[in-house]
């Protein structure tokens, strides 16, 4: 299903530049000695992807749909140089330097909990029968950073349903992988291993409610979640769950990770809410990367499709 | 003069290089995908650790009897609050856009800018009064009022940690830290440095004493 946002200023996804184009204009642009000082700050000349980057297998979309009201998508360096992975470290270039220790095949998933055909499925059966389509979402960290990325994959629900889950399912629960081998990090025990999040089954049956595979037309970088991760454009970006081994249908609210350990700070449900500061930080404005100055954040990061879920909820206390 | 030299050159050295390598990486583009937090890390971290140097000075001459550690204690404080300075911009220039209603909110409703503030305040009235003239005319109460940096160093400490997510690992490096320059200060330390002359004056009859 194709979602249709309204937009002030509307981009076809077919007038946006190919990531090679757009490489190899920054190249021209440096060449020519046109990178100022100001616009260095602003971290533009970095787009590149690096070798192993590069070597990431291109992947087919049946349809791409622009869901960040035309705003300009974050540049490839950044989205993958810039991560919150604290199996692979707490800094946020830690990632994209220990990741590559992650293998991402053999892959499988466990399909579990209150369904009717539960079960371990191999990642490459798994994604075999779904058609990919790209999506530009917003993302808002809960550290109040943001940006825009152009996914691939599958709306979550068709995934879900494909395990027939009962009318017990009231939540979805999910599970990354914890492997100390791949992830040494883990030995310092910052989060408790491995890392959980959950949606109400509602939530995860939204049509916004996205499961990636690939960025910027590309397999995943395993910094940024692969194999496979969720991608939920309305909440904060840590319910956005990486390198997926389980998936859980439960009849009770599941045990999520951040919300474990600081429960006033991080809701169950931590949806985007400009109203709702975090308790040490004002949630009302963000940092886009590539930008100097903060803009105001939105409610639902700008996805007011999802306001019916939470009609009759208080989401100040229930944040 | 030529046995401080290489003493007060090395103070300099401390201020300068960090901030020749912000400039460098600023001009290179080298900042990273969030240029702003990353100066503000940056100058926040070198803040701490310049104020940690400043510190321990007063350690360095209790250990090594070298007065030179208390004569260049003024040119790391006050690159110190340079640093801090460049810290707070960051903040009043990008975090703020210039927003005093904003200002005045964060100070009121968070914590760690509160503290932050807070010690900007106290070792503002210390680069202030660091001038020769102000020791002067100060005279004893200059003391009582540089004493002003210990609050300040462990609200800088403590606003580093307040505003961790999780990994809470460096800031408690930076108040570990802190706790034992802070240690060399109170009394029972005395009692050990009193105790360390005393044996060292059976060894050394002719040392002068401190």
């Amino acid at each position: 299903m194709l979602i249709k946002v309204a937009h002030p200023h509307p981009i076809k996804s077919s007038e946006i530049t190919p990531e090679a184009v757009h490489t190899d204009r920054r190249r021209f642009l440096r060449q020519m000695g046109l990178v100022t000082a100001g616009a260095a700050l602003a971290g533009y000349g970095r787009t590149e992807p690096t070798t192993a980057e590069a070597n990431l297998a291109p992947l087919n979309v049946v349809r791409k749909s622009e869901m960040a009201g035309g705003e300009n998508v974050t540049a490839y360096a950044d989205i993958t140089h810039y991560n919150n992975f604290y199996e692979f470290g707490s800094a946020k270039e830690d990632p994209a330097r220990n990741a590559g220790r992650l293998r991402t095949r053999p892959w499988s998933v466990v399909v579990d909990g209150e369904c009717e055909a539960p079960g371990r499925i191999d990642i490459d059966e798994l994604l075999k029968p779904q058609a990919l389509e790209e999506r530009i979402y917003r993302h808002r960290c809960v550290e109040a950073w943001s940006m825009v990325a152009p996914w691939i994959g599958l709306p979550l629900s068709d995934l879900l349903k494909r395990f027939k889950p009962t009318s017990k399912a009231k939540y979805v629960a999910f599970t990354t992988l914890y492997d100390p081998k791949q992830m040494p990090e883990t030995a310092r025990g910052v989060l408790s291993w491995p890392y959980r999040e959950g949606l109400r089954i509602d939530e995860a049956m939204h049509p916004l409610a996205f499961l990636s595979v690939g960025l910027y037309g590309r397999v995943l970088p395993n910094q940024d979640g692969a194999p496979l991760r969720l991608t939920l454009p309305w909440k904060y970006g840590f319910k956005s769950i990486k390198s997926i081994v389980r998936i859980q249908f439960t009849e009770w609210q599941p045990e999520t990770t951040w919300n474990q350990l600081a429960p006033q700070e991080y809701g169950f449900y931590s949806n985007v809410n400009p109203a709702v500061d975090h308790p040490r930080w004002s949630q009302a404005q963000e940092r886009r990367l590539g930008e100097l100055f903060k803009r105001k954040t939105l409610m639902f990061n700008g996805y007011p499709e999802v306001a019916s879920l939470y009609s009759r909820m208080d989401l100040r206390s229930q944040f | 003069m030529n046995r401080l030299l290489p003493w007060r050159v090395a103070a300099w050295a401390l201020g300068i290089i960090p901030l020749v390598f912000a400039v460098k990486w600023t001009v290179q583009s080298r900042l990273g995908p969030n240029p702003v937090e990353f100066l503000e890390h940056y100058t926040g971290d070198w803040t701490l650790r310049l104020l940690l140097t400043t510190l321990g000075m007063t350690p360095l001459r209790m250990l090594t009897r070298l007065t030179e550690p208390i004569r260049v204690r003024r040119i790391l404080g006050l690159w110190t609050f340079a640093f801090l300075c460049l810290h707070f911009s960051m903040y009043l220039i990008f975090d703020l856009s210039f927003s005093v209603a904003q200002l005045a909110e964060d100070l009121v409703k968070r914590t760690y800018i509160t503290l932050g503030f807070t010690a900007w305040l106290m070792l503002l009235s210390l680069a202030v009064t660091s001038t020769t003239a102000w020791q002067r005319r100060l005279k004893r109460r200059w003391i009582t009022l540089h004493q002003l940096i210990y609050p300040a160093a462990i609200l800088g400490a403590i606003h580093y940690l307040w505003l961790v997510k999780a990994d809470t690992r460096e800031p408690l490096i930076y108040l570990a830290i802190l706790l034992i320059l802070l240690a060399f200060r109170l009394p029972w330390s005395q009692l050990v440095s009193r105790w360390r002359l005393r044996t060292s004056a059976i060894l050394k009859p002719c040392d002068p004493p401190d």
